[in-house]
């Protein structure tokens, strides 16, 4: 039966080369992601506060940001990896694929971060808005010192959530080469492992990454969400 | 090396492309409907089952939410074989997205359920609807208004989703990309047309499921 | 020379015209009181002077210099010079007491801490909360947390006060420890302009009063002729009503 064969196989597929290959790659793929959330969110909080500005000069690039915003938030991860992997190879610049995956999770994650540090600074009450722009804080000053403070206890908790998105979908970047998870998954099934060993090994340890996160972000939503709200 | 864009080589594919998008669109939507079953189920599960029920839902949900979509059906397409259980690309496309939508599913309808008013219900037994005519005019309109923003938000992310059938060969928006590409090499053009694609018909279902829900359920959509 | 002229202002909000043809002089240390029903305009106009409102016609003189709103510079001075406290408080919620008034001298006007920190506890001690300094909006009270706006407003050390229905969002006992402030602060010779529903209080502090209706100005005059006999009729219809209470 099958479960004799799985069973069997146990011993020869978690061999310390073995584990200790998909735990580099679970490295790998945390890095990607992290690198690319980090970065992501501070381009996001560049696009979001560009959004708010209200001077005609900055107009074109309010309307360049808010695209930007709008496309990479619409188009799936797999062609935005194709696109980056082909534009640095057609342009005859070569990176190490690690970097070509990161600038992808970089794209995504700024157009999607952007909109829920955006969302959570509009969630600001206006009259703190008001009250700044009346003793003459600069819109830096006022997010800085006003609306930020206030505004990531609403970013947080879904920014969590997105992290755990980006983290599954750095499992296409195996697509193009990246010893990332996925993609060790598939070179132990190549080498001879069952699928459901190798495939099944990598679910698991993808869930062990995510699902802290995920549990994180609902803990933090339950106890941001209620605290310290402006009188209105 | 210099690349000269040269979108007229790929124009005429266009039409080939719109066909991968159409296909996109109808996995998406059956996916979606099955999920939505799913996402019934257990949904109903969560909220008046019992504990042991409850708690399989929780595993089954928790698995789909945290893991990858791709690699669920990597699972699907080459570990199930192993125990005798052979499925076509599409078949293991289609059953992954299905049960990975049950889950979200699950947990927005869920919503929907909580979302329920007691005084609602109460008013209308008192006034004497059958329990069938309270779920049907007090109950259910209710919580579609209620859901329908964020299943038609589902579907999108769905659309987007189907993308990675391209990797087992399934000739939908991407995977007919890939094919193109490897006819004409032209990469970056072939690659910006099919994002544009996604980002033209996602608008368009955006729009057109807002516009539903905003007649149909009076939900509050945004347009955009 | 006036220390404020408003001259012909007009504002719209998009199609909706809120103020026209506003016609007013004010001179250094008086206290208008702006009255009007609803939706008259009277906080629009407060709001148009501190920059809040999309630019319109009409002319604003700050000590005979004309101001234009669409230049930021000039905008900057305007804000600078001007200080306005609202009815919602807008305390900065995530600042304690101290740090609210502080904030804007340190921070955006760059002066130095110690000597602002020092002004601020003595503005704050004036308003009579100096046993708050440490204590967060979302501990106070309403009249507490208008009365912290007030000190905050002072600390900018205007040259005119605009105060925006201060006592409006108030529970009914905390009304007179605000009042009471704005007593001190006239007495003190601040030039003040004064939206409120606070009949009585107007007519016991106000130099001059504007009633306004339908985003215009209907009538102005010394507090005892607006009240008792005015000549508009509009303005007849007003106090009648508000003094039937």
């Amino acid at each position: 039966m099958m479960w004799d064969h799985l069973v069997a196989e146990a011993p020869r597929f978690f061999t310390y080369w073995n584990l200790r290959f998909l735990v580099l790659a679970g490295l790998t793929t945390l890095a990607l992601s992290f690198t690319g959330c980090i970065l992501g969110g501070a381009a996001g909080l560049a696009f979001a506060s560009v959004r708010l500005t209200r001077s005609a000069p900055l107009g074109p690039v309010r309307v360049i940001a808010t695209l930007y915003i709008e496309i990479f938030r619409r188009v799936p991860f797999l062609v935005t990896l194709m696109l980056v992997f082909f534009a640095f190879q057609l342009a005859g610049i070569e990176l190490p694929l690690f970097v070509i995956g990161a600038i992808s999770v970089f794209l995504i994650a700024s157009a999607f971060l952007a909109e829920i540090i955006r969302g959570g600074m509009l969630a600001v009450h206006r009259n703190q808005w008001d009250a700044a722009e009346t003793m003459n804080f600069t819109l830096i000053q006022a997010l800085r010192h006003v609306v930020l403070p206030q505004a990531w206890r609403v970013i947080l908790p879904p920014a969590f959530g997105f992290f755990v998105l980006f983290i599954k979908d750095t499992a296409l970047a195996s697509q193009i080469g990246v010893v990332e998870l996925t993609y060790a998954g598939k070179v132990l099934n190549n080498r001879g492992f069952s699928a459901t060993l190798s495939f099944g090994s990598i679910l698991v340890l993808y869930f062990m990454m995510s699902f802290p996160l995920t549990r994180l972000g609902a803990y933090l939503e339950a106890r941001l969400a209620p605290a310290r709200n402006p009188r209105a | 090396m210099s690349y000269t864009l040269q979108f007229g080589q790929v124009l005429p594919y266009l039409g080939y492309l719109a066909g991968g998008a159409l296909l996109s669109l109808q996995i998406a939507f059956l996916a979606f409907c099955g999920g939505l079953v799913i996402g019934t189920g257990g949904a109903a599960v969560k909220t008046f089952g019992p504990w042991p029920l409850r708690r399989a839902v929780d595993v089954y949900v928790g698995f789909f939410v945290n893991t990858p979509q791709l690699v669920q059906i990597y699972f699907l397409y080459f570990a199930l074989p192993d125990a005798g259980v052979l499925l076509s690309s599409y078949q293991a496309v289609l059953i992954g997205m299905t049960l990975n939508a049950g889950a979200y599913l699950t947990e927005i309808q869920r919503a929907g359920f909580l979302s329920r008013r007691q005084a609602e219900m109460e008013a209308a037994e008192v006034l004497g609807f059958a329990r069938w005519q309270q779920v049907r005019y007090v109950i259910l309109p209710h919580i579609a208004r209620v859901l329908f923003p964020s299943l038609a938000n589902q579907y999108i992310l769905m659309t987007l989703g189907t993308s990675m059938a391209a990797v087992f060969g399934v000739e939908e928006l991407t995977g007919r990309a890939f094919n193109v590409n490897a006819q004409t090499f032209r990469s970056i053009e072939i690659f910006s047309l099919s994002a544009g694609l996604y980002v033209v018909i996602t608008f368009a279902a955006t729009i057109i499921l807002a516009l539903f829900g905003r007649f149909a359920f009076r939900a509050k959509m945004r347009i955009v | 020379m006036h220390q404020l002229e408003i001259r012909g202002l007009n504002a719209a909000y998009g199609n909706v015209t809120v103020l026209s043809g506003i016609d007013l002089a004010v001179e250094k240390g008086e206290i208008i009181g702006l009255i009007g029903p609803s939706g008259s305009g009277k906080s629009t106009l407060l709001r148009a002077l501190v920059g809040l409102l999309p630019p319109g016609d009409g002319e604003v003189v700050l000590d005979g210099k004309p101001v234009s709103y669409r230049d930021s510079t000039q905008l900057r001075q305007v804000r600078d010079r001007l200080a306005i406290v609202f009815q919602q408080f807008n305390l900065f919620q995530n600042m304690t007491v101290l740090e609210n008034v502080t904030i804007t001298p340190v921070k955006i006007k760059g002066r130095a801490r110690a000597a602002v920190e020092a002004e601020a506890k003595d503005l704050l001690a004036k308003v009579g909360l100096s046993n708050k300094l440490s204590a967060y909006p979302d501990e106070l009270s309403g009249g507490q947390q208008q009365r912290v706006a007030i000190a905050r407003a002072l600390a900018l050390k205007p040259e005119i006060l605009l105060l925006d229905e201060v006592t409006a969002s108030l529970d009914p006992e905390l009304v007179s420890e605000v009042l009471d402030t704005i007593r001190m602060l006239a007495a003190d010779g601040m030039t003040m302009l004064i939206v409120s529903h606070e009949m009585g209080f107007i007519r016991e502090l106000a130099s001059r009063v504007v009633f306004m209706a339908g985003g215009k100005v209907v009538e102005i005059g010394p507090p005892k002729e607006i009240f008792d006999s005015p000549r508009e009729a509009r303005t007849r219809e007003f106090v009648s009503k508000i003094l039937r209470h």
